[in-house]
């Protein structure tokens, strides 16, 4: 990719911003909306693999950019785990935008201005938190990704989506202040820096007890993990429209959120300290917890959009999980969850909308025989799902087997068990819906117009099952990538 | 003419300024010489600041008389500092008054621009004076003046207001004279530097005792340290917006600073903090008023009431950071008594604003205002961020430092304390917000237009002050520790 320009994190950054700036000013014409998100997605694409190339090269990418207190700066630097975050982020953008376009065009939504802006400025600010130098600037991007993502949950304005941003907001705002700060202050008046380092900066600067709050306190307060019993948000974020939903509560702000775990246990605590906090423990059985019980709640849900969304708090307590285990190949497991999961729910929240969109169906039991009429999308979907579950062909099968190597490692039985469960979980919650589409017949009386959406949805969405298969194939470099964080430096 | 000559003009300019505009005929004569006097005090005070930062302390002897026998001017960085933010926030909210003073103001203006800067040099020279009955004499002059000024308000109530203000303030200067007297009995000196060499044998003495217990509480209550606070909402609401503005930023900041003064320099720590338990009753109190001023806040229905009490919240938080008696505490209350005079200073402007065009500051009457007033209205939702404490703003590195100082004394309780008001703050900020955005229009409400540029124009300068200081500290928290090096270090010792 060396071939591409290279730009500085800050300007990698700032380009969504930008978008969003032109895009608000183009606020009155829908093609010149549709022709800046286009030209937004697609020059953060190029502008993020062009970092991609020298620093898998080997090349250290650092920026400060402002000093705000002594010693404390607003700064940006390129490591593997958030170039993988950014990645992901800036492909999946680009495939999001022709089915944002697609889906709030032909559903008749309003204030198209005001949507593509606040999606662009997301998208920056997940950028910013993945190239953070420090928890202070990430802190700050963070925030910005709850504030910006508000009036996309609450988009329709109807009364439910009010109710349902407002928990979003409040419950993420919350956790991030209450704890998230406090916590971070506290790190710095210890240790005297918040900047990440490779090995951590809590080790030996503060005593066991506070080590150990500070762990809760930071798991807790990322609230965008969804750690039960902060969970909340999320569900009630799906009252947004599906691309919200796909691209934001799929993979930008829950992802965002196991990265900023991720990024704490690697670089703040270090996972050679973690093993030693007494919290850990705790901790690791919270987000056991959450993976189990998330998944059986998901099961009940008839709901498809609310189904995928508990799936998701599932599938996020596995990354979670990864982080804690404290073991390097449980953390590499869990970054790669990050990636595979992000490319099989982003699919299968694309298909729910692409249903919804043809056929006005939310609920899994009106879905029989739906496969007849929408093969790819419901094709797709079965791929998707595949890839959640981590079954071959798809690249979701090395990210939870180097999970649950990682958990076989570092030995924890219930952890290991806990896996295994929750995989035969998935398949229950998320293979039912595939076999009433293709098994079950379609209900007599239906209306016979049903057929697969517009092209502008279903192609992206096959585009990102393929992305599940192509994973398979490559998860390897992903993997060297990861590993590159515990054998010091890029190779 | 020497820096340390021209000190005394930083006082003298708008004081003799005073004089001459009083003469003064019309409004726009007397309010461009005020305007001019304040600036200059500003850029004067600025020279002075940008000199002590360093841990000089300068003093100027009046009539070359020296000290301790004739009166001093004292300055180091921590007065230095108090005076700089007086006179600049003075320069700036005059820019903001000329077309808010023409609606409230009947007649010419030359009267109230006078007694404007009979208020600023008394606050000034409050600061800048190292002689103990010094700081009564412009504490009353400005304490006078302000009444005055307070009893300008269209509204009847207040007269009221300033009449309550002008006793519980009289009760205040008393209580604070009396102090000073029980020293000037048992030394026999009224130089603060001197005294503060002379008390240390006295630390028995049940009247210098006495004496920190007069100052405390008299300071305190110009302070509006609740219990103490009873005079400001009122105070605050029914004055002209132009002077709500100034005082909000500016008045109960140099009461701090007396405060602090007294008992650190002249008193000293291990008196005030570890022979007297000045600490436990400051953190008490400050704890208090964070909690009282933040919750009577969130019911409000007046939107310059509401402020008010966010104020008195607000000197919660100075207080706190006085109270743990460090060098971070310190420089976490001089860092907020500077950051929370640019955050008030541009919410009230905003309410002025608001005022200026609806003649209402009730919030009902912000219903769906949003939209016919968004310049206002956003820079009101900005500054709101910046007494909420996000991050890019003053307030967060107000509360950071502040969070800091808690976490170094220990007493990381207190954190939870600081949590708890911010998130307050953030309902009250919220549910203007909401109204003015999220509601429509009352049906047969009048068409509002935006706010003149004239008063727009500053506003928002204060508002990007706000974020310019919230990012670039290298001012705000070089002087602040400096001034809490000058207080703990010694430096008010004679050379």
């Amino acid at each position: 990719m060396s071939w591409l320009p290279q730009f500085s994190p800050l300007t990698v950054v700032l380009i969504p911003f930008a978008g969003a700036v032109a895009i608000a000013f183009a606020a009155g014409s829908t093609p010149w909306i549709q022709r800046l998100s286009w030209l937004t997605s697609g020059l953060f694409l190029f502008a993020v693999w062009g970092l991609a190339g020298p620093a898998l090269s080997g090349e250290a990418i650092e920026q400060s950019v402002w000093e705000i207190l002594p010693g404390m700066t607003i700064g940006f630097a390129i490591e593997p785990l958030g170039l993988l975050f950014a990645l992901l982020a800036s492909t999946l953008w680009i495939l999001a935008t022709p089915y944002a376009i697609g889906y709030m065009t032909h559903g008749g939504y309003a204030n198209l201005g005001r949507f593509f802006a606040c999606y662009a400025i997301a998208l920056g600010a997940a950028a910013g938190i993945a190239f953070a130098d420090n928890l202070l600037t990430m802190f700050i991007f963070y925030e910005i990704l709850s504030v910006s993502t508000y009036p996309l949950v609450a988009h329709d304005g109807s009364e439910k989506s009010k109710r349902g941003a407002r928990t979003y907001l409040v419950l993420l705002l919350l956790t991030s202040i209450c704890f998230w700060l406090p916590a971070m202050i506290w790190t710095w008046a210890a240790a005297g820096t918040v900047t990440f380092t490779p090995g951590g900066i809590l080790a030996d600067q503060v005593s066991p007890a506070t080590g150990a709050a500070l762990l809760v306190l930071f798991m807790f307060g990322t609230g965008k993990a969804a750690l039960m019993p902060f969970h909340r948000w999320l569900p009630a974020a799906m009252v947004a429209p599906t691309p919200v939903s796909a691209l934001l509560h799929a993979v930008a702000v829950v992802k965002a959120g196991v990265f900023v775990t991720l990024k704490l246990a690697i670089y703040i605590f270090g996972l050679d300290y973690l093993k030693t906090l007494a919290t850990t423990d705790f901790m690791l059985y919270v987000a056991t917890f959450t993976m189990l019980v998330a998944s059986l709640v998901a099961m009940h849900q008839d709901n498809l959009k609310a189904r995928l969304a508990y799936s998701t708090v599932s599938q996020l307590s596995y990354i979670v999980v990864g982080a804690l285990l404290a073991s390097p190949l449980a953390a590499i497991g869990g970054g790669m969850h990050m990636l595979m999961h992000g490319f099989g729910k982003i699919t299968l929240f694309f298909c729910a909308g692409a249903i919804y969109l043809a056929s006005k169906k939310t609920k899994i039991s009106e879905m029989n025989g739906l496969g007849r009429k929408m093969p790819v999308t419901m094709t797709a979907f079965f791929v998707g799902a595949l890839c959640v579950i981590g079954l071959p062909p798809t690249g979701g099968l090395w990210s939870k087997w180097h999970l649950v190597s990682g958990a076989y490692d570092s030995g924890h039985a219930i952890v290991l068990t806990a896996f295994l469960i929750s995989t035969i979980l998935n398949i229950a919650y998320l293979l039912p819906p595939v076999l009433r589409a293709f098994l079950k017949p379609l209900p007599a009386g239906q209306q016979p117009g049903i057929k697969e959406a517009p092209w502008l949805c279903v192609v992206p969405l096959s585009l990102t099952a393929l992305g599940t298969l192509v994973l398979f194939f490559l998860a390897q470099s992903a993997f060297e990538v990861m590993a590159s964080i515990f054998s010091g430096g890029l190779s | 003419m020497t820096l340390i000559e021209s000190m005394p003009f930083i006082m003298l300019a708008p004081l003799i300024g005073s004089g001459f505009v009083a003469l003064l005929p019309g409004r726009s004569w007397p309010w461009a010489i005020s305007t001019l006097a304040c600036l200059f005090s500003a850029i004067i005070a600025g020279a002075v600041l940008a000199e002590t930062m360093g841990g000089t302390t300068m003093s100027y002897p009046f009539g070359d008389w020296p000290p301790p026998i004739g009166i001093e001017y004292r300055v180091d960085a921590a007065n230095a500092f108090v005076a700089f933010l007086v006179a600049a926030m003075a320069a700036v909210t005059l820019l903001w008054a000329p077309k808010s003073v023409a609606l409230e103001v009947q007649g010419r203006h030359g009267t109230f621009y006078a007694l404007f800067l009979l208020v600023v040099a008394g606050l000034l020279g409050i600061t800048l004076t190292g002689d103990a009955f010094n700081v009564f004499v412009f504490l009353e002059i400005s304490s006078l003046a302000s009444y005055a000024l307070i009893a300008y308000g269209r509204d009847r109530r207040a007269l009221l207001a300033a009449f309550r203000y002008l006793i519980m303030g009289t009760v205040g200067a008393t209580f604070f004279l009396i102090g000073i007297a029980f020293l000037y009995m048992v030394t026999g000196t009224l130089n603060m530097a001197d005294l503060a060499e002379r008390l240390p044998a006295l630390s028995d003495n049940n009247a210098v005792r006495a004496a920190l217990a007069f100052i405390v509480v008299g300071m305190g209550l110009k302070l509006a340290l609740l219990p103490l606070h009873l005079w400001l909402p009122n105070a605050y609401a029914y004055a002209p917006n132009f002077v709500t503005i100034f005082l909000a930023g500016t008045a109960t900041k140099v009461a701090l600073y007396v405060m602090v003064r007294f008992a650190f320099t002249v008193f000293g720590p291990d008196y005030s903090f570890v022979v007297l338990p000045l600490s436990t009753v400051l953190m008490v109190l400050a704890l208090a008023g964070m909690f009282a001023g933040s919750w009577v806040a969130m019911f409000q229905i007046h939107l310059k009431r509401m402020l008010a009490y966010s104020s008195v919240a607000q000197v919660g938080y100075m207080v706190l950071g006085v109270s743990l008696a460090t060098v971070t505490g310190l420089t976490a209350a001089f860092l907020h008594l500077f950051n929370h005079a640019l955050i008030k200073t541009a919410l009230f402007m905003a309410v002025g604003c608001v005022m200026y065009r609806t003649g209402s500051a009730k919030l009902d009457d912000l219903r769906g205002l949003g939209r016919q007033m968004p310049w206002t209205l956003t820079a009101f939702a900005l500054a709101g961020l910046s007494i909420i404490g996000v991050p890019t703003t003053v307030g967060f590195i107000s509360k950071w430092y502040l969070v800091l100082a808690s976490i170094e004394a220990g007493a990381w309780w207190l954190v939870v304390f600081l949590l708890i008001t911010s998130l307050m703050a953030l309902y009250y900020i919220w549910r203007v917000i909401e109204t003015a955005w999220f509601s429509p229009r009352p049906d047969g409400a009048a068409e509002v237009r935006e706010a003149p540029l004239a008063l727009l124009v500053p506003t928002w300068f204060v508002v990007a002050l706000n974020f310019y200081f919230g990012l670039d500290t290298r001012l705000t928290v070089g002087a602040a520790s400096a001034a809490a090096e000058a207080l703990l270090g010694g430096g008010g010792s004679l050379p």
